[in-house]
């Protein structure tokens, strides 16, 4: 088995083939070093607080998994249950937000509905002045939500899968597959052909490139999302808080930094270069929420690329080539993904099949015309 | 920043247009019922690296769509057609 792509999804795959499925003649093949991609640069946040059947089950997997991953992996993943508190702006989107608890609730999964008073509560230095752009009406508060530290988890499952046999062979690139007809056979690259049962693609932004070797062409568009940390301040931030007016969430990491994010820029690129307007907006959300952190200076902010799909959800499955798998097209979600994403892929990998959780994710799904639109997040920022 | 040569406007700041997509899409003739060609044009993307041609619409300057040739891989911008004059010679 050869999986393209050192990142999380990919080594977790590696990982759960390994000690799920008993299959440790793994190669995963990272074109630089393991972790330097989309794993290092998101906002670390893991939740379940999805609405449509399908998510709601897979991101819950997912959460369940994060709470028992240091343990399984003997690496301590840093996991904090902070909460996480959605805002509503307005009683109908309290009554959105009313919805999604519920839905939630049915699926086993805790959530809290709070009024102005709950959220002052707890959020106490967020704006409920007069003067706010966007009052504060409510919000939807899930308590096993929180952060991850992300590198530790590219690193905790690397080193399981490593000790379970699996090959991690960094600095290599895949420069094209091996056909025999419509089925693929293994992947040349840098470092020579490598034969393979089966093969998977788990390269996040550059799924296309990759696909684009087999002769695919994925319903996928890279997009620039951009991350922005403060300096260290003490703590303050003690839960993640995601805006309602605007896309836009924030956390205080351990070492003490405001970590926050946006929207993507806007058009396709893979420059991993922001656009300075974004930076702009980005700022302007985290002062309306909280006044008292204008005076922050930015440490650092960088961009990743983002596999965006145009109904904002992901691939894990086959594809039209026999023995040749795709995990990709996350969007914002990826990283909260990662476990369950591995389990799956794993899965396809070892069965050639989808796996249960993984069923709205098909890559067929838009001729077929069954696109999953949670939230209206896809590659057009004009239906965000 | 992205700045882009509107041959009405001269250079401008991309914020003061909208993204309007890949503009290499044929789309299909109007009426048609070719189920797969229409999946390929709402739904695939060549997603290239490389040179991109795209629409990009003034909407604070002349609004008049353009074609812009751009690097996905660095944001060099080449040149900037009228869509409308997208095919003449």
């Amino acid at each position: 088995m050869v999986i393209i792509g050192g990142g999380g999804h990919g080594l977790a795959a590696a990982y759960y083939l390994a000690a799920r499925h008993g299959i440790y003649n793994v190669a995963v093949i990272e074109r630089a070093c393991i972790g330097s991609g989309n794993v290092g640069r998101n906002t670390t946040l893991v939740r379940s607080n999805y609405q449509l059947d399908g998510n709601t089950q897979f991101f819950e997997h997912s959460l369940r998994l994060w709470e028992g991953l240091s343990h399984e992996l003997n690496f301590n993943v840093m996991l904090s249950q902070r909460g996480q508190v959605v805002l509503a702006h307005g009683p109908s989107q309290l009554d959105v937000l009313a919805r999604k608890g519920n839905i939630m609730r049915l699926n086993g999964i805790d959530a809290e509905l709070l009024d102005r008073d709950g959220v002052i509560r707890l959020l106490p230095y967020l704006d409920y002045s007069d003067a706010s752009r966007f009052p504060i009406h409510g919000g939807l508060l899930q308590r096993r939500a929180g952060t991850v530290r992300h590198d530790a988890v590219a690193w905790g499952y690397a080193r399981a899968a490593s000790r379970l046999g699996v090959d991690i062979v960094e600095n290599c690139t895949v420069t094209g597959f091996v056909r025999d007809g419509d089925r693929i056979t293994g992947v040349e690259t840098s470092r020579g052909r490598i034969n393979a049962g089966r093969t998977a693609i788990s390269v996040a932004g550059h799924s296309s490139q990759v696909a684009a070797m087999a002769g695919l062409r994925l319903p996928v568009e890279s997009h620039l999302l951009q991350a922005f940390v403060t300096e260290p301040i003490k703590p303050f931030v003690d839960h993640v808080i995601s805006f309602g007016a605007e896309l836009f969430y924030i956390s205080q990491s351990d070492k003490g930094g405001l970590v926050f994010g946006g929207h993507i820029d806007g058009f396709n690129s893979y420059t991993q270069r922001g656009q300075f307007p974004k930076v702009q907006d980005v700022a302007e959300c985290a002062v309306a929420l909280i006044p008292a952190i204008s005076r922050l200076r930015l440490l650092r902010h960088w961009a990743g690329i983002q596999d965006m799909t145009p109904d904002g959800s992901p691939f894990i499955g086959r594809t039209p080539l026999r023995n040749l798998f795709l995990n990709g097209g996350w969007c914002y979600q990826g990283f909260k993904a990662t476990p369950a994403a591995g389990v799956c892929l794993a899965h396809t990998i070892a069965h050639d099949e989808e796996h249960p959780l993984a069923r709205h994710f098909s890559l067929d799904r838009f001729e077929r015309g069954n696109g999953y639109d949670e939230y209206g997040l896809g590659n057009r920022t004009y239906r965000q | 920043m992205l700045r882009i040569p509107c041959p009405h406007c001269g250079e401008r700041d991309y914020t003061e247009f909208r993204y309007g997509g890949d503009a290499s899409k044929v789309r299909p003739r109007h009426g048609s019922t070719d189920q797969r060609a229409w999946r390929e044009y709402v739904f695939l993307f060549d997603n290239p690296k490389g040179w991109h041609r795209e629409y990009w619409q003034h909407v604070q300057g002349c609004r008049q769509w353009l074609v812009l040739t751009r690097d996905t891989a660095t944001n060099a911008v080449g040149e900037a057609r009228l869509a409308r004059d997208r095919d003449a010679p």
